[in-house]
Parts: C-alpha cells; sequence; structure tokens
C-alpha cells in the first residue's frame, strides 16, 4: 500500500522509468529524465524515429551509464588485428560483448545500429550471451564510433577474445546435433520396423515379410553405425590406445557384438536381430553427451570474460598531448591521465592530483579511499572524486589485477578432480559390464553352448547404460532449465551435487551481505539540518551525495547559493541563510568558529559521532561555524540477509564471513548477523582469500559466495563458487553460479533445489540400475527374448525422462516475470526506507 | 500385403528428405542461438538494411 502511494506521485525517467532523483525534476517539461546518460540516449533514439522503443512492455531498467569513453583503441591496427575479420563483400565483421545486456528490448535496439549508424550493414544479438556480431563497412564508418553509440545507449562494448574458439565450438555443436537427428530418425524408424516383426511374431506373419523386415531394418541401420555411432568406435579406440578404462569401451563393444551377430542372424535368417536396441542406445547416448557438453561449454565460457574487468585503453599523457592508448601498449614511466569517474588502467603512483579511490571491485574495502601525491593505485579501481595523473610502474600482465586473473584461471583448471572422480566411476561400471558377459559366456558355454553367444551380447546390450547415460544429465538439464526462470544461473552439474551437502559457507561482505553502495544508515543531529544537508548535496556528483538523496526523498529543498566544493574534502554553501559546511571530519572541523564550539563538546553527541567514525564514513555537519550534526554513511545489510542465513545454519552449513573491508566494520556486521568471533574475518586482500578458501576445502565442501574480482580467484577456488546479483558482471563468470536476484533468500532457494536435485538423480539412477539389473539377469538364464529387451530399454529411459521431467527441483516460473517483479519490489522498498 | 514392397521405400525416401532437411538447417546454424529469435519475432518489422553507403 505505501509503495503505491509513493510510486502515484513519483516522476519517472522517459528512458529506463526509473524515479527521477527529485532535484532533477523539471516540472516545465512532460519528459524527466534520472540522468544525462538516459536523456542522451532517449534523444539518439527520437531522432532516428526509434521511439517504438518505449512501448515495449519489457524494458531496461536501470538508468544509462554511459561510460563517455572515445573507443579510439577500437581502431587501432592491433586491434583489427586481433578481433576483426573480414565478411562476405567486403564489409568487416567483430563480436563484441556488451554489458547490461537482459531483454527482448535490447535486440530490438541493438539491432537497429544499421539505422542508428550509417555503414552498419548488420547487427545481430545473441541474448544469452550478451553478444553481439556486427558487420560495417570500414570505409564509411570507423569501429570506434559504433562503439561509442552502442555506449551511449548504455551498452558499453568490449572485444570478445573467444571469437576462434566460438567458431571452432559452433561447428562442433552443429556436427553434433547432426549426428543426434540422424540417429533418431534412424531410431524411431528401426523400431517401426522391429514392432512389425514382434507383432507377427505373436499373430504370424509369412516368412517372406518377415525376412523382408529383417533386412529392412538392417539396411536402415547400417548408417546410423557409420555416421552417429562412429564417435563410440573412436573415443573406444583412443580408450585403448592410451590405456583406459573410458564408457566408450563397454559401449562400442556391445553394438559391434549387436551389429555383427544381428547381420548373422539377418543372413541365416534366424534369432534375434537386435536392431531396435542398437538404434534407440546410439540415439539416447548421444542425447546425454550433447546435454552433459553444453553444461560444461557454459562454464569455459566465463573465463574469456574476466578480461572485461580492466578498461581496455587509458588516456596517455606525452609530451603535453593527450591521447588514447589500448592499455596492451602501456608501458611502465608513461603518464595517465584518469578523470573522476574512470578506472585506472595500470598499476602506478599518482604523481598530481588528490581524490578518492573506490577498490571495491579489488579489495571488498567498502570506503573510498583517499589518494593524493606518492600514494599507490592499482589497476581497475576507480577514481571517485577528482582527476589524477598517475605514472604507470606495471601494466598489462604484470599489474596486481592480471596476476590475480591469472590466479583465478588456475584455480579453475585445477578444480579437475570431479571429473576425474566421474571417469573412474564409468571405469568400475565398464569393467563389471565386461567381466558379467565372460562369466556368462563361460558359464553357458558348459550348459547349453549354442546359446552362449546370443546370452552374453544380450547382457551385454541390455546392460548398456542408456538410462544411466541419461539419468544425470537430463535430471541436472531440468533442474537448471527451471533455476534459470528463478534468477539463478548454474553452469555446471557438479555444483549441483556439491551444493546438495551442507558444508561450509563462506560469504564476502560487500555487495553480497550488503547492498553494495553507500547509503545513510545513522543521522546524529536536530532534523531541522537535513533540507539544508540534502539541498547542498543535491549540486554534487560525489557517491555519497547520493546515498542522502535516496535516503531523503520526501524532504522540501531550500534555496542553496554561493556553494564551493573541495575535492577531498566536502562542500561549503549558504543555504536558506545560513552558511552549511558539509564534508569529511578534517575538512568541517577546519571551518569550525572556535568560540562558539559549544554544542560539538556536548559528550552525548561526542560519543554517538564516535560510534559513527569507527564503523562508517562519517560526514560532518555544521552550520554557521557550529558542528550540529554528523551523518554515517555505509553499507546497508540486505533485508534478508539473518533470515537466510539462520536457514542455512539450521540446515547444517557452518557460516563464515570473509571481507576485505576494516574489521571494525566486518565485526559489527557479522555480530547483528550471529557470526560467532571465530567465522568473522576482515581486511582479508584478494590473495588471502584464496589462501583461506583453499584451507578450507582440505577439509570438506566450501561455497564461496561473493560478487567483485576481489572474491573472483576465491570464488573459482571454492568447490562452488556463487556470484550474486549487482556484483561486476564479467568477473562473476567464473562462479560456477550466478544469482540474477538480489538478497541472499535466491541462495536459500539455491541449496533447496540442489538437495531435490540431488534425490531426482539418486531415484533416476536406481530405477535405470534396477531394468538393468532385471535385463542382465534375465540375459545371464538365457530368457532374455528380444520382445523383452524391446521393452525394458525404452521404459527404462521414459521412466528416467518423466521422473525427471515432473520432479519438483526448482519451482517452475516463466523466466522474465520473476525478474521484473523481484526487481520492481526491490527498488520500492530501497527507497520506502528511511533513516530515523 | 506385397504393396509394402511399395509403401516400406517409399516412407524411408521421405524420411531421408526429412533427414536431409534436418541436416541442411542444423549446418546453416538455425539452432545456433536458441533464444534470441524467438524474441526477435516479436519486434514489427521495420527496414534494417540502410541505404548502403555510397
Amino acid at each position: 500500500m505505501a509503495i503505491e502511494l509513493l510510486s502515484a506521485t513519483e516522476i519517472v525517467c522517459a528512458h529506463c522509468g526509473l524515479p527521477v532523483p527529485e532535484g532533477l525534476v523539471d516540472s516545465t517539461s512532460s519528459l524527466n529524465f534520472c540522468c544525462a546518460g538516459c536523456h542522451t540516449a532517449y534523444g539518439i533514439l527520437q531522432s532516428h524515429g526509434l521511439g517504438q522503443y518505449y512501448g515495449f512492455a519489457e524494458r531496461r531498467e536501470s538508468p544509462v551509464r554511459a561510460s563517455g569513453r572515445g573507443y579510439e583503441e577500437f581502431d587501432h591496427p592491433s586491434f583489427a588485428a586481433l578481433y576483426v575479420s573480414t565478411a562476405a563483400d567486403g564489409l568487416s565483421r567483430t563480436e563484441l560483448y556488451l554489458e547490461r545486456v537482459h531483454c527482448s528490448s535490447c535486440v530490438w535496439l541493438v539491432e537497429r545500429m544499421p539505422l542508428l549508424v550509417p555503414g552498419v550493414a548488420r547487427a545481430e544479438l545473441d541474448v544469452r550471451r550478451s553478444l553481439a556480431v556486427v558487420e560495417w563497412d570500414l570505409t564509411a564508418v570507423p569501429l570506434s564510433e559504433i562503439a561509442r553509440s552502442l555506449d551511449a545507449l548504455g551498452y558499453p562494448p568490449h572485444p570478445f577474445r573467444g571469437v576462434a574458439r566460438d567458431a571452432m565450438r559452433r561447428k562442433e555443436d552443429r556436427a553434433m546435433l547432426v549426428r543426434i537427428g540422424i540417429a533418431g530418425a534412424i531410431a524411431i524408424n528401426v523400431m517401426l520396423a522391429t514392432l512389425a516383426l514382434y507383432a507377427g511374431e505373436v499373430n504370424g506373419m509369412e516368412a517372406q515379410f518377415t525376412r523382408f523386415f529383417r533386412w529392412v531394418s538392417f539396411a536402415v541401420i547400417v548408417p546410423a553405425f557409420i555416421w552417429p555411432g562412429r564417435v563410440f568406435f573412436t573415443g573406444a579406440w583412443a580408450a585403448l590406445r592410451t590405456r583406459s578404462l573410458h564408457m566408450d569401451l563397454p559401449i562400442a563393444i556391445a553394438l559391434a557384438a549387436g551389429l555383427i551377430r544381428g547381420a548373422i542372424n539377418t543372413i541365416t535368417d534366424q534369432g534375434p536381430v537386435y536392431f531396435d536396441g542398437l538404434a534407440v542406445l546410439i540415439f539416447a547416448l548421444l542425447v546425454g553427451r550433447f546435454l552433459q557438453q553444453r553444461g560444461q561449454r557454459m562454464a569455459a565460457d566465463a573465463a574469456e570474460l574476466l578480461h572485461a574487468v580492466a578498461p581496455s585503453s587509458a588516456r596517455v599523457l606525452e609530451n603535453g598531448a593527450r591521447h588514447e592508448l589500448p592499455t596492451a601498449a602501456l608501458l611502465p614511466g608513461m603518464v595517465l591521465d584518469v578523470r573522476a569517474g574512470e578506472s585506472i588502467a595500470a598499476d602506478g603512483v599518482v604523481i598530481d592530483g588528490r581524490s578518492a579511490i573506490n577498490a571495491a571491485l579489488l579489495t571488498g574495502e567498502s570506503r573510498p579511499v583517499s589518494v593524493d601525491e606518492g600514494s599507490a593505485v592499482f589497476a581497475g579501481t576507480l577514481n571517485v572524486e577528482s582527476p589524477l595523473l598517475v605514472r604507470v610502474s606495471a601494466a598489462g600482465e604484470s599489474s596486481r589485477i592480471a596476476k590475480l586473473l591469472r590466479q583465478v584461471e588456475e584455480s579453475a583448471r585445477r578444480r579437475a578432480p570431479v571429473v576425474q572422480l566421474a571417469n573412474r566411476m564409468a571405469g568400475i561400471f565398464v569393467a563389471a559390464v565386461l567381466v558379467a558377459a565372460l562369466l556368462v559366456y563361460a558359464i553357458t558355454l558348459r550348459i547349453a553352448p549354442e546359446q552362449a553367444l546370443d546370452n552374453a551380447i544380450a547382457l551385454l546390450i541390455v546392460t548398456c547404460p542408456c538410462a544411466l547415460a541419461l539419468a544425470t544429465p537430463l535430471a541436472i538439464t531440468v533442474a537448471v532449465g527451471r533455476a534459470a526462470g528463478r534468477g539463478m544461473l548454474i553452469k555446471g552439474g557438479d555444483a549441483l551435487e556439491l551444493l546438495a551437502k551442507p558444508g561450509t559457507l563462506v560469504l564476502d561482505k560487500t555487495g553480497t551481505i550488503t547492498e553494495g553502495r553507500s547509503a545513510l544508515v545513522s543521522w546524529v543531529g536536530p532534523t531541522w539540518v537535513q533540507p539544508l544537508v540534502l539541498s547542498l548535496e543535491d549540486g554534487s556528483s560525489h557517491p555519497l551525495a547520493d546515498g542522502f538523496r535516496r535516503a531523503w526523498t520526501g524532504l522540501p529543498r531550500v534555496p542553496v547559493s554561493d556553494v564551493v566544493h573541495t575535492a577531498g574534502g566536502g562542500m561549503v554553501g549558504t543555504a536558506d541563510g545560513h552558511v552549511v559546511r558539509v564534508g569529511s571530519p578534517t575538512f568541517v572541523r577546519a571551518g569550525l568558529d572556535q568560540h562558539r564550539d559549544e554544542r560539538s563538546s556536548d559528550p552525548i553527541l561526542a560519543a554517538k559521532i564516535d560510534a559513527i567514525d569507527r564503523t562508517l564514513t562519517p560526514v560532518y555537519v555544521a552550520v554557521d561555524g557550529v558542528l550540529l550534526a554528523a551523518a554515517g554513511l555505509g553499507d546497508r545489510v540486505r533485508e534478508d540477509a539473518l533470515q537466510s542465513l539462520d536457514t542455512l545454519r539450521l540446515r547444517g552449513w557452518r557460516t563464515i564471513m570473509l571481507s576485505g573491508d576494516a574489521i571494525d566494520v566486518v565485526a559489527s556486521v557479522g555480530a547483528s548477523l550471529g557470526f560467532r568471533d571465530d567465522q568473522i574475518i576482515g581486511a582479508a586482500s584478494p590473495e588471502d582469500k584464496l589462501a583461506y578458501v583453499e584451507r578450507l576445502k582440505r577439509a570438506g565442501t566450501v561455497v564461496m559466495v561473493g560478487d567483485g574480482v576481489n572474491d573472483a580467484a576465491a570464488i573459482a577456488a571454492a568447490s562452488v563458487g556463487v556470484g550474486v546479483h549487482g556484483g561486476a558482471e564479467a568477473c562473476l563468470a567464473t562462479a560456477d553460479v550466478y544469482l540474477t536476484r538480489p538478497g541472499l533468500g535466491a541462495l536459500v532457494e539455491l541449496i533447496d533445489g540442489a538437495e531435490r536435485t540431488m534425490r531426482v538423480i539418486r531415484r533416476n539412477i536406481a530405477f535405470s540400475i534396477g531394468y538393468n539389473l532385471i535385463g542382465a539377469g534375465l540375459a545371464a538364464v538365457g530368457m532374455l527374448s528380444p520382445l523383452i529387451a524391446a521393452i525394458l530399454m525404452p521404459t527404462s529411459s521414459i521412466t528416467v525422462v518423466l521422473g525427471s521431467w515432473y520432479s519438483h527441483t526448482f519451482p517452475r516460473s516463466g523466466r522474465h516475470t520473476s525478474g521484473r517483479t523481484s526487481g520492481h519490489s526491490s527498488v520500492n522498498t530501497t527507497r520506502l526506507e528511511r533513516v530515523a | 500385403m506385397s504393396v509394402i514392397y511399395l509403401v516400406l521405400p517409399l516412407a524411408l525416401v521421405i524420411v531421408g528428405a526429412a533427414v536431409f532437411a534436418f541436416v541442411w538447417s542444423a549446418r546453416s546454424g538455425q539452432f545456433d542461438d536458441m533464444d534470441t529469435p524467438a524474441v526477435r519475432m516479436l519486434h514489427d518489422d521495420a527496414p534494417v538494411t540502410p541505404p548502403r553507403p555510397s
């Protein structure tokens, strides 16, 4: 109810539909914009007659945050050599990874690029992978201009490095699909032909027709062996050469034995032909393999996107002139010009300027750190306040972030043991089947020699892991699909397996347990000062000012004049006739009237201000030379954090908070969420986090939940890495699971779903092994007639398929609606929270 | 019943045509991206290709 009241009176941005901050509302205009980025994007769309964009039900719900970069490096010859290829009719072609692509209107807009930028011939967007293929005429328009206009619309582009590998994969995928299609068509037709044979056996059929059907099914199945089925023989041959036991080996033996025996039986016109079973087997195995491979693909995709974290270009100051250079071309000793709001492209030392650096991405520190001449700064960190000149000390591969990313890749590689275990299990199964077949052959040879070979082959075919091969991938595919609809993107099936059993849950603080942005948490002082502060802060682009604006949406504004900003300090101005000084403690104290400093010596106020100083970013307020109030801005804990953590603790998970933030801050948040003292670790560098997670991992499953580059190595090293909503999109790529919903509630749902998925998998395996045992038993005693085998095989597969499909792993829901509603409610709730 | 000698090969020819169609569509990339086209077809037809720059 309160939500409706608020939104009814609210003015929303004409482009993104989010509320417009009161200071930016222009009551004379019917169109209002929440930021300059949205205004620019709106202008571009209108001037090109693309206003239709606003008719889509589903639109972006985030302000356009254009980076405003020049993208000059996109025209560099070395860039072209790396990423640009030549398409048909002399056009150039490249693939770009676009940030913040998420809905159908994004597809529409990006694919209208030819209208927006003359010279672009074609633009196609793959919305699931956020990859756009752009073809353009190099003589008509440079790539940098295309990049700039994508950026202005709110989709900052990055070069996509995996193009070559992608093309190879696409070829592989198509080949696999073709194999599945052919195997499927053959399986169905062989089954139809053999159905006639079974019917004939029951009702009687003339010998000539029986022979005809047997020959037809033989003729139809041979292509299945030559084309789709060949992969099993090549796989088995490779396994033999490397002297390892692989699933392909018994499959190949069973297929070969079945085909040869069936062929002999067809030619001699007696005994069973097995062709239906063989055809279905090939088909089912291929489908299972395809599903499995797709899951593994998504995991591998990820690491590529990591490289998008660091800016791809930098402004270099040389002989008094500034020009943009690709990051790869930076050398130690160069001087970079870094403007406010830009990321730093290389490690270096500040040689001129004073500013604050937000290193949250790298260290997790939620408070911006102030830097001045001589301070060291790192690549990937954000310059918040004012321009800096930085002398490069390490660039490219030797920068700290590059080393961190290398660690991430290494940890991701080291995760191989799970795969190896699966292969070993397969080896055991293979050995068991082969031994059983040999035993059956040896035993029946003594009792009934003429049946020995038939029985052994029947056993081989019937125990072939048809349903077993489908059991796990199917259940996981269904679960992963449903989870995606609920805002949980799961990249690998093994993540579900590991999440199903309680272990240690390590959580990052900034952005994971907390919201990851400055919000007004505490206010000490009289309320009449608030409108003065707000009116003054309205004119500031500082992130802390944003915290005030979000917290005090309902407050009136007062006229402000003579505002002076001091970088790294604060601002002073006249509001409503009072001289108001707002800013850092040192800045405000410097302006206090020494003779009238009575209120600030008030012990109660002083104590409260002290408390703010320790755990939050303090902003002091002095009015007419008297320190009257202080605000504490900090990172607010997510609403559902405590409840979710308690639920998980109840399930047996050990929870640990691992943060790069200052120990005081971490301890105060941790205590309020029920973490024990030994479960709180603060001031951990990304390297510490990695080491800590690796140490924990020796004792069992470790699930790492985080949101930034500083967590990326730990996320990759953990048994299961979980990235949360709102984190750096590109670096969350290393996570096994990415939660697109805000809050920790999704984490609880994920773990619930994982438990249920594992139950489904166990049930599937039990069913298929049950069928296999029955079949093997019948085959061993020679009672497995072809008819029973033909019924057993598909029944077991169908049980598994239905069992997977109708299981309640994750609640079903429409993919888009869930994302939208949760997005809405989160916006509204955060806006409703008021600071008392 | 001897009509089966005619009908069955005919059926196999049709299957062959279907398989060929599938192979062609898979190879021409129609199954590469299963998400975006579903969204794209909802958009109205607007002239996407601009006049080629001279």
